[in-house]
């Protein structure tokens, strides 16, 4: 696994529409690890360094973001076929960055609001799941994400509507196709530390996530709190998926998939099933990505090629996938 | 006037204007800029615009027959018109799905014709036929390319009943393109510099080869870098590796957002056309000058275009020509303060 990964980066950093040969990428890498001096151009320097680099290192942190939480919400909602944007994270955040598109502010500020709307979206969902008891609290989550999920989509589809659609409408359209094109060091930088925050509880609880897999009943049974697990998880697969989205715009089926194709190699074990998808979900983002920009001469949409990537492969692990759920 | 007399006075004008636009129900036939034949009554004198380069070109023509825009004109678009056209409803648009004006609404009121102009591509041709179809307006569709803008004015003037006007604008456009294409001509091959047209906040959406958003670009005959690599299509997104790989010799953009950060961006600053400090915002009030809406309001962004790339070449002053233009097309005469700060994001900033 890890060894497909490095493969991944190594075809990513070798590709691009700024020619860089392989003996430059070498001798830049060596004296950026203090092994003597390159004798590389500037802006080869600035296409690997600035441009290449952030790239890459950006779709493996998406691509193990999202892998992570959706394999961390299908075992918390013992249904496979939730994706990380089960309880409306994707929607808020579209809605967030949409709204920024349409007041015209800076990146920085439309990224900040479809965080902050990812997050929003999501506390929505769970304070309406609180509110309501009496019912299985799994299904009314779940639910409630359908519905405020929905209405959200509503709203991008009216702002869409009431877009200019000279200027303001193919930028939002452009956005929620998805696509790593613009990443910077900044972008990087700002997505690390929630992917990290959110990585570091999955890991720890990795193990009662297994135990809540029976059940609540057998889980609070076996000394579970199963509440704050639940919620935990919850915040933890959300922080990692709001900041992937802020930061590359909507892209989907990678939550949905990978984390099949993980249980499809190691079995349903949290345990294992985890630290699999994370690389998996790093290694199948990037490969992507370095399609996307290589394919053709424009860049084309991460969203899109995820989705037309993903469904083939997806249909056949349901035809002819082995291993089942449990 | 409110009194007895007021309304006998009112109602004697009234039937006077009802007998002087006898003829008004007579009508006539004429072919549109797609080859439709259209019925349109003799005095067209209400005009509701199907989008927003509909409502532009409307307004140039004969703003007193502009039932209202697209979309209302914004604070910041005001003191660019004068307040009563300013002050004219939000319509909506009238582009078959895409629509936000109710057919109703149309209807309601009361347009003597409903004027597209833009593509005159099949789609827009079945999309006029359902809308005339639906409301019983006349409906007319005309060519809004860049590069027949003289043709769009005589056309519309003609239809509309404003045919010297119409005559006059068309005269101004094709002075405009004449004079703008001779002296880019004159540009020597080895100085055709390669423009960048960044779009969107990161600027890293462009247009290329064949999308309406660079016609100011292509009329103007720049070296279109996206074009020039990428081929013919519409709006793209593309890679900042991509551009860096082109290294622009100038970029011209519509979002102030990206040209405000360009300067800082450091990615950026590895692009030619950064480091010699060659970004040009184009100016937006009331409508923006290279594109958005693609309509007649592009013809002064030739001479703006030519003004930023090849100073040498356009070397009058741009303040007198915008002062000009604004007063011919958009019906009032800006001031020097609001000149001034038009024209401010042709320089570099700081």
């Amino acid at each position: 696994m890890a060894a497909l990964l490095v493969a991944a980066v190594c075809v990513a950093f070798s590709i691009g529409a700024y020619p860089v040969s392989p003996g430059e990428l070498a001798g830049l890498l060596a004296a950026k690890l203090g092994l003597g001096s390159a004798a590389v151009a500037p802006a080869v320097e600035t296409v690997i360094w600035d441009i290449r680099g952030p790239r890459v290192l950006t779709a493996m942190l998406v691509g193990a973001g999202l892998a992570a939480s959706g394999a961390a919400y299908q075992g918390l909602f013992r249904n496979p076929l939730v994706s990380p944007d089960i309880l409306g994270v994707s929607s808020g955040a579209a809605l967030g960055a949409v709204l920024g598109i349409f007041a015209a502010l800076p990146v920085l500020a439309i990224q900040g609001m479809a965080f902050a709307g990812g997050l929003l979206a999501v506390g929505v969902v769970l304070a309406v799941a609180s509110a309501i008891r009496g019912r299985d609290p799994v299904l009314v989550l779940v639910l409630g994400g359908v519905v405020i999920g929905a209405l959200l989509g509503s709203g991008v589809a009216l702002l869409k509507y009431l877009a200019d659609p000279y200027n303001q409408l193919p930028a939002i359209t452009f956005w929620l196709l998805g696509s790593l094109s613009a990443v910077n060091r900044g972008d990087l930088a700002a997505l690390v530390p929630p992917v990290a925050v959110a990585l570091l509880p999955l890991v720890l609880l990795r193990w009662r996530l297994d135990v809540m897999t029976l059940g609540d009943e057998e889980a609070t049974a076996l000394g579970v709190p199963v509440r704050l697990v639940r919620v935990v998880v919850i915040a933890a697969a959300t922080l990692m998926t709001a900041a992937a989205v802020s930061v590359s715009g909507i892209v989907g089926w990678v939550g949905l998939l990978v984390p099949h194709l993980a249980r499809l190699m190691v079995g349903p074990a949290f345990v294992r099933l985890l630290p699999t998808a994370v690389l998996l979900g790093a290694a199948y983002l990037l490969a992507v990505d370095t399609l996307a920009r290589s394919l053709g001469p424009v860049e084309l949409p991460l969203g899109v090629l995820t989705a037309v990537i993903g469904t083939p492969v997806f249909l056949w692990l349901l035809a002819f996938g082995k291993r089942g759920w449990s | 006037m409110a009194g007895r007399h007021g309304w006998m006075a009112g109602a004697g004008a009234g039937l006077l204007l009802a007998l002087l636009a006898g003829p008004a129900a007579a009508e006539r036939m004429v072919t549109d800029s797609s080859g439709r034949r259209v019925t349109v009554p003799d005095r067209v004198e209400r005009v509701f615009p199907a989008g927003p380069p509909a409502s532009v070109v409307v307004y140039m023509l004969a703003p007193e027959k502009l039932l209202g825009w697209t979309r209302a004109i914004s604070p910041p678009e005001r003191p660019f018109l004068p307040d009563r056209y300013a002050d004219l409803p939000e319509l909506g648009r009238l582009t078959g799905r895409g629509n936000t004006v109710n057919l109703e609404t149309v209807v309601a009121a009361k347009p003597d014709v409903v004027v597209d102009v833009g593509s005159t591509a099949p789609t827009f041709v079945s999309l006029a036929d359902r809308v005339q179809e639906q409301t019983r307006v006349p409906t007319l569709l005309i060519d809004g390319h860049l590069a027949d803008s003289a043709r769009t004015f005589r056309t519309l003037g003609a239809l509309m009943g404003v045919a010297e006007r119409g005559e006059e604008l068309a005269r101004y456009a094709e002075r405009t393109l004449n004079d703008v294409r001779r002296r880019f001509d004159d540009v020597p091959e080895g100085k055709r510099l390669k423009v960048y047209m960044a779009r969107g906040p990161r600027g890293l959406q462009t247009g290329i080869r064949g999308s309406i958003n660079v016609e100011a670009l292509d009329v103007a005959g720049v070296r279109n870098v996206a074009a020039e690599n990428l081929g013919n299509g519409g709006l793209v997104n593309v890679s900042m590796e991509q551009v860096l790989a082109w290294q622009p010799d100038a970029i011209v953009t519509i979002d102030r957002g990206f040209y405000e950060s360009v300067w800082t961006d450091p990615l950026w600053q590895g692009v030619k056309a950064v480091r010699d400090r060659r970004v040009y915002l184009s100016p937006g009030l009331p409508f923006t000058w290279i594109d958005s809406p693609p309509a007649a309001n592009r013809l002064l962004g030739l001479r703006w275009l030519g003004a930023v790339l090849y100073p040498e070449l356009f070397p009058e002053d741009l303040r007198e020509e915008t002062r000009r233009f604004y007063a011919l097309f958009y019906h009032r005469e800006p001031t020097a303060e609001q000149i001034d700060a038009l024209l401010a994001g042709s320089r570099p900033p700081g």
